[in-house]
């Protein structure tokens, strides 16, 4: 209950955000950590994305869910398998979802990852181990 | 191997009949792990040792071993090949995206053999395979990136690599490299001609799968704590800060960097292409290759103007390293950082093995002092230390010239010396042109009988660093030569970078080994190092390496190292003890 009023007093969303994509070296080990947050080894259910900006030396771009408040992710759902989160996100009900993909597409970040053995889609959970598995901070993990 | 392992699966090419297959070899990779281990043994498998380099019976075999994928810095591909360049083992080592990008695949090998009718480039997506017209992306105009066309064709952005040739390679330069996402490369030993030869323009790959670890708990504790250990550890220090130019100022102390085909011992303005002086004015950005945190690769910016257009400039990243500074820097007594940069703009624009190409210059460059080459050969183009327009000038000839002069040097320098003299100051060894480490017994007879005729076979300087504080006979630097090299072999099985070699102890690695279902001790692990090397010299002395008709530069005796001046007698007595020791493992 009072986790509850404190999500509300401080209206808490984006617990990982990119700080400063213009410090990121394509590593990629926040993508094998967002692997391992769920419980795998590899890339197929990691859902951050590391991006060159057509071509490696111009940079690269880093795409992870913002945990909108109002996610369009779950509003397109057509079998209610994501469930907005109390302070942002979403969770997946993996029983209830048929891997329509209309999630993918209503995510504007590309925060989204596809599990193509599952046919589902892998979701951020909301943990950070992206941010904290970052050598050189370009991902911020606020969680108050 | 964990019985659902895809490492096992190799893929064969064949460009001949446009045909692909898989085929199953837990054999082999549970016998020799993976990388270079794997890769040798398909090597004796599929290559005729009478088959010419530059035939379509060449393959190419591209491999990876357990860790890539599962651990950080595990982030190297070996390739195997037949060397157009020194007629025996070719092997080379390439990170960027290119282990991750083939594990996830589901690959531990990929053998390309046969020749394509017409160019050609191949892309892997998982388990499909195309063949791809590359006509178009043939003799591009400079301006035009076939990488960047090819990134336009294909899927998997973020996770793929594309590995290519640059017009050195199409025109089949024995030691033309292979690039992969721009600043890494296969660079040594010619695996570009051997692209070349086979009308093969590009291999991209790209996948995304998941891996079994035997134990999921013990795997993220043994992950994190190699993580920990890469981030802060002060062996990794260097290669985080600096990078490996770190190494230019110390080794102009100790005087192990070669300058100017090693005629000289100090440079004027040495200081300016410091690791330090790059960092400060010209380092833009760093980036890393797949599942590395520590990001060594340094991108110089160089800003050029357009000459033809007051207030127009361009600004170009180029990745330079220890290795560059010295082929394109000191060797060519090139001592500003713009210069150094302009020359790897154009080794990069075409496709060349940086270091061949610098030791190639700076042999010209004293041949042509001492008037063996003249300036008919050289097209008008005369080769000056410190030229850096006139070098450019005589890369770009060494690819495009139809001169006989520039063919020859096109086939490195002990081709080029047999033909015109200068055998004495041609700085090859086995064939190959010399890296840049002038420091004393371990690097030089390193290079003369590492397998690929490198200074990363066995790390020869960082013996004759310890052979400054203490003092080695010939038994002793043999040994520590010839045991770096076997337990290199383990690493680059596995496959991780050399960089990470402090932190992977063997100890680690065996943890590391058994989470991925290798059952082994280090009694074994060190067995299976002595085989795959072993099984390399095997491949080189049936193609016709002879071990007892080799020998040391010249030079080398004549320029105090950085271990003082060097014996040539001293050096024999080496020489006879690895001798011994190779012929006693055949």
């Amino acid at each position: 209950m009072f986790r509850f009023e404190i999500i509300t007093c401080y209206n808490l969303s984006m617990p990982v955000f990119v700080k400063d994509a213009n410090k990121c070296v394509g590593c990629l080990i926040c993508m094998f950590a967002c692997g391992r947050a769920h419980l795998a080894t590899g890339l197929e259910s990691s859902c951050i994305k590391v991006r060159s900006q057509g071509g490696i030396s111009r940079g690269f771009s880093v795409f992870v869910c913002r945990g909108c408040e109002d996610p369009p992710c779950a509003r397109v759902c057509p079998e209610d398998a994501l469930v907005v989160r109390k302070g942002g996100g979403v969770l997946l009900k993996e029983d209830k979802c048929t891997g329509c993909g209309h999630c993918v597409k209503a995510c504007i970040l590309d925060a989204i990852g596809w599990n193509n053995g599952k046919n589902k889609p892998v979701i951020c959970i909301q943990c950070g181990e992206c941010a904290k598995s970052c050598h050189y901070k370009v991902l911020e993990y606020k969680r108050t | 191997m964990i019985k659902e392992d895809t490492l096992k699966k190799v893929l064969y090419i064949d460009l001949s009949k446009k045909k692909f297959w898989i085929e199953e070899r837990d054999d082999l990779f549970s016998q020799f792990i993976g990388g270079t281990g794997v890769a040798i043994k398909l090597l004796h498998e599929n290559c005729k040792y009478d088959t010419d380099p530059l035939s379509s019976d060449n393959p190419i075999i591209i491999s990876i071993g357990p860790l890539n994928g599962l651990f950080p810095i595990a982030s190297k591909t070996v390739a195997l090949f037949k060397s157009p360049h020194t007629g025996n083992l070719g092997e080379s080592h390439a990170g960027g995206r290119s282990a991750i990008a083939i594990r996830m695949a589901g690959y531990g090998a990929i053998v390309i053999k046969g020749k394509s009718e017409r160019p050609c480039y191949i892309a892997i997506h998982g388990d499909r395979v195309y063949f791809k017209d590359a006509t178009t992306l043939w003799g591009l105009e400079e301006g035009v990136s076939a990488a960047s066309l090819i990134r336009r064709q294909e899927s998997g952005a973020g996770l793929r690599t594309i590995m290519r040739i640059g017009p050195a390679g199409e025109k089949m330069i024995t030691y033309a490299c292979v690039t992969l996402e721009t600043y890494r490369h296969f660079g040594r030993l010619g695996l570009g001609a051997v692209f070349g030869s086979k009308n093969l323009k590009a291999v991209v790959v790209s996948g995304k799968r998941d891996l079994k670890v035997n134990d999921f708990k013990g795997y993220k504790e043994c992950y994190s704590n190699l993580l920990k250990q890469l981030a802060e550890s002060d062996k990794m220090k260097k290669y985080h800060e600096l990078g490996t130019p770190a190494n230019v100022m110390p080794l102009s102390f100790s005087k192990g960097i070669p300058m100017k085909n090693l005629t000289i011992s100090e440079l004027e303005g040495l200081e300016n292409i410091s690791g330090e002086s790059f960092a400060e004015k010209h380092l833009g950005r760093r980036v890393a290759c797949s599942h590395c945190p520590v990001a060594c690769i340094h991108l110089g910016a160089l800003r050029k103007p357009y000459e033809d257009e007051p207030y127009f400039y361009r600004t170009v990243y180029l990745s330079y390293d220890y290795e560059l500074i010295y082929a394109l820097g000191t060797m060519l007594g090139v001592a500003s950082p713009e210069g150094v940069l302009r020359l790897i703009e154009v080794v990069e624009d075409m496709g060349l093995d940086a270091i061949s190409t610098g030791v190639v210059l700076a042999w010209s460059t004293e041949a042509f002092e001492k008037g063996l080459i003249n300036e008919k050969m050289t097209e008008g183009v005369i080769p000056q230390w410190g030229d850096v327009d006139a070098y450019s000038q005589l890369i770009n000839k060494i690819v495009f010239s139809e001169g006989e002069f520039f063919k020859d040097l096109g086939k490195g320098i002990d081709y080029a010396s047999s033909k015109y003299g200068g055998k004495e100051f041609a700085l090859t060894y086995g064939k190959n042109e010399m890296p840049g480490y002038h420091t004393g017994y371990g690097a030089h007879i390193g290079y003369l009988f590492g397998a690929r005729h490198s200074h990363l076979d066995s790390a020869g300087y960082a013996i004759d660093k310890e052979a400054m504080i203490k003092s080695f006979d010939e038994e002793q630097f043999a040994e520590k030569i010839i045991t770096e090299e076997y337990w290199r072999q383990i690493l680059s099985s596995l496959v991780i970078c050399f960089f990470g070699r402090e932190i992977y102890t063997p100890q680690i690695i065996l943890q590391c080994l058994k989470l991925t279902g290798f059952d082994l001790d280090e009694k074994r692990l060190t067995e299976i190092g002595k085989e795959i090397y072993a099984e390399k010299y095997r491949f080189k002395i049936k193609c016709g390496f002879d071990v007892d008709n080799i020998e040391l530069p010249q030079r080398i005796f004549e320029l105090p190292s950085g271990t003082g001046k060097l014996n040539k007698d001293f050096a024999e007595k080496i020489i006879g003890k690895l001798k011994e020791k190779i012929k006693s493992l055949l």
